[in-house]
């Protein structure tokens, strides 16, 4: 009889993976046995868990350990963005308890689903297959579909969650054709296997199977990232659902969709860099000019923050399309500090609205400024971030993303990004004006700031300002990161 | 091994067109199952075009994602229409610009 062997594998690549989702699982079943009225318990364990999963996560830094043959890696690459991951789960968890409470839809489910979207999004920046990041990429996306429509009763999160899913669904068909056809080109999965095999031809861009692959799992990439063209859906979806998961996806499923896609075009495909370039290069300018212009003439303030959102992912694409080590260690840096920044304004905007998510307009926020200070105060730190001003983590990030397309001569791109960014300096000013400068109508004696929400403030201020003042610190992390992909 | 590749992409933009021009939600979701398994019968003709296993193996990892996506994809379609009695695309439209 023929033995069957069983592989030795190492499992410490994905020990994080494992106890988040026990953890999900376990919640799951606690969330059975509480009553209704008392799943605010949920929200506490899952931030402990979070910030175990944080520490078990920290402690990996400096590995370089690849498992399961070769589809699993734990570097530090990996461990950055898991951090990232961990952050925007941790100030989402914090901002929904009291949000959930006020809609009526405190269901426990919530924050399981929340983890199992964070084990998908770590699963999608260790894999090293193409195997593991379709599965990471989709055990993300199912549960964010089920996030944004949570709110069962509300009309505009069925529809959010809908489209979400329909247009979601939709892009993984192109996404899983291109990796089809790039398995046709080279006969592998494996990350590091297409790397050689590629660097073997002679002339890779020549191939058509292989460069139609690349384009289209760019396309779904693209998507998830919400980059223009593929756009379309963000403001709706992000509109519609529930304001602390719309905070979330615009922070962890961005930064996910760039881990995997970095990974994929730095790591096998560096001998097709010249195209791909030149294709984010057209993808970013788009980007940022159809976010930044829409964003103009929004009214809305959540509408406002998900077009802010499309142009942040296009500066992010300018570092991408650099594709050095200072423009990608921008990316990182980048999307760390906007995981504060922006989980952070959806904070103030969650805290201002009533039930039912109304007064949500930027005329709403007139004379914030007098009746509560500090809100006010924090929310101004939170726009000068996105606006990208100093002293703040928003201006380091964009510096070091346009440095980097400059030192790969790039000029035109970091001109075309910083006039973006002057443009944006407007709609996220008028903010800032009428919190100051219009007389109040209102009186916000709704206004509640409970623990939880109070403390991802804190943090939101801390992670907004800190990278601001002393980068180099956070910086060298992220450049450890880029080096050893 | 190219015929094979050609009734899947003829598959392919067949779910496709379908995605972007019907109007019931359901179809449209149907649609996108039928670019899932072009997808898929693509990633068959290519493993025993290699005779290696891997595009047989992703081949039911595909499968398993689509029947989970299937679940999320017609809860929510129900929630939908729950509150809107209908479940056309068209009537998706309570957010523009």
């Amino acid at each position: 009889m023929d033995m069957i062997l069983i592989p030795v594998v190492n499992m410490t690549p994905i020990l994080p993976e494992i106890f988040l989702s026990v953890l999900a699982m376990v919640l799951l079943l606690i969330n059975v046995f509480s009553p209704s009225g008392k799943k605010s318990r949920l929200a506490y364990i899952s931030f402990v868990g979070i910030v175990a999963t944080a520490v078990l996560v920290g402690a990996g830094w400096g590995c370089h350990i690849e498992s399961f043959s070769g589809s699993v890696v734990l570097d530090n690459f990996a461990t950055f963005f898991k951090m990232i991951f961990l952050v925007s789960a941790a100030l989402a968890v914090l901002i929904s308890d009291q949000y959930m409470e006020r809609e009526g839809c405190n269901h426990g489910e919530l924050y399981p689903m929340i983890l199992f979207t964070v084990v998908g999004m770590m699963l999608m920046a260790s894999g090293t297959d193409l195997m593991t990041i379709f599965l990471g990429l989709e055990v993300m996306s199912v549960s964010l579909y089920v996030l944004a429509g949570f709110n069962r009763a509300n009309r505009k999160s069925n529809e959010a969650g809908l489209k979400y899913f329909l247009l979601g669904a939709f892009s993984t068909g192109f996404l899983l054709y291109g990796m089809a056809l790039i398995y046709g080109a080279t006969g592998t999965t494996r990350i590091y296997k297409i790397a050689g095999i590629l660097g073997q031809m002679t002339l890779p861009s020549s191939n058509i199977m292989l460069v139609a692959g690349m384009l289209l799992m760019l396309t779904g990439f693209l998507f998830k990232i919400a980059a223009a063209p593929f756009h379309m859906w963000t403001p709706d979806v992000y509109e519609g659902a529930p304001t602390p998961m719309t905070a979330f996806m615009s922070a962890g499923p961005k930064a996910a969709g760039f881990a995997a896609a970095l990974r994929i075009l730095l790591v096998a495909m560096p001998t097709l860099q010249i195209e791909w370039s030149q294709l984010l290069w057209i993808i970013a300018v788009l980007t940022m000019t159809v976010g930044n212009i829409t964003a103009l003439r929004q009214d809305n303030i959540k509408r406002m923050l998900a077009y802010s959102s499309i142009a942040h992912a296009g500066y992010c694409l300018v570092g991408f399309a650099a594709g050095n080590s200072t423009g990608t260690a921008g990316i990182l840096f980048y999307m760390l500090s906007y995981a504060f920044m922006n989980i952070g304004a959806f904070a103030i905007v969650i805290l201002l609205a009533k039930k039912g998510e109304t007064n949500g307009d930027v005329k709403d926020f007139a004379g914030l400024g007098f009746k509560h200070p500090v809100l006010a105060v924090a929310m101004t730190v939170f726009l000068f971030s996105l606006a990208g001003m100093p002293p703040t983590a928003g201006f380091v990030g964009k510096f070091y993303l346009f440095s980097g397309a400059i030192q790969k001569g790039y000029i035109w791109l970091a001109i075309i990004g910083v006039l973006n960014s002057a443009a944006s300096v407007y709609y996220y000013l008028r903010v800032t004006v009428y919190m100051y400068m219009k007389d109040s109508t209102e009186e916000f004696d709704w206004v509640q700031v409970t623990g939880p929400v109070a403390l991802a403030l804190i943090i939101a201020v801390a992670g907004s300002l800190i990278p601001g003042i002393v980068p180099s610190f956070i910086l060298q992390f992220a450049q450890n990161a880029v080096r050893l992909i | 091994m190219e015929k094979y590749l050609i009734v899947s992409a003829i598959l392919f933009t067949i779910g496709t067109i379908g995605v972007l021009t019907r109007k019931n939600a359901i179809v449209i979701f149907m649609c996108i199952e039928l670019m899932l398994n072009a997808v898929n019968l693509t990633f068959v003709a290519f493993s025993r075009y290699l005779g290696n296993l891997d595009g047989q193996v992703f081949v039911f990892f595909v499968m398993t994602v689509a029947a989970a996506e299937a679940a999320v994809g017609l809860a929510l379609m129900i929630a939908f229409y729950n509150n809107r009695e209908s479940i056309d695309a068209d009537d998706v439209n309570l957010m523009k610009w």
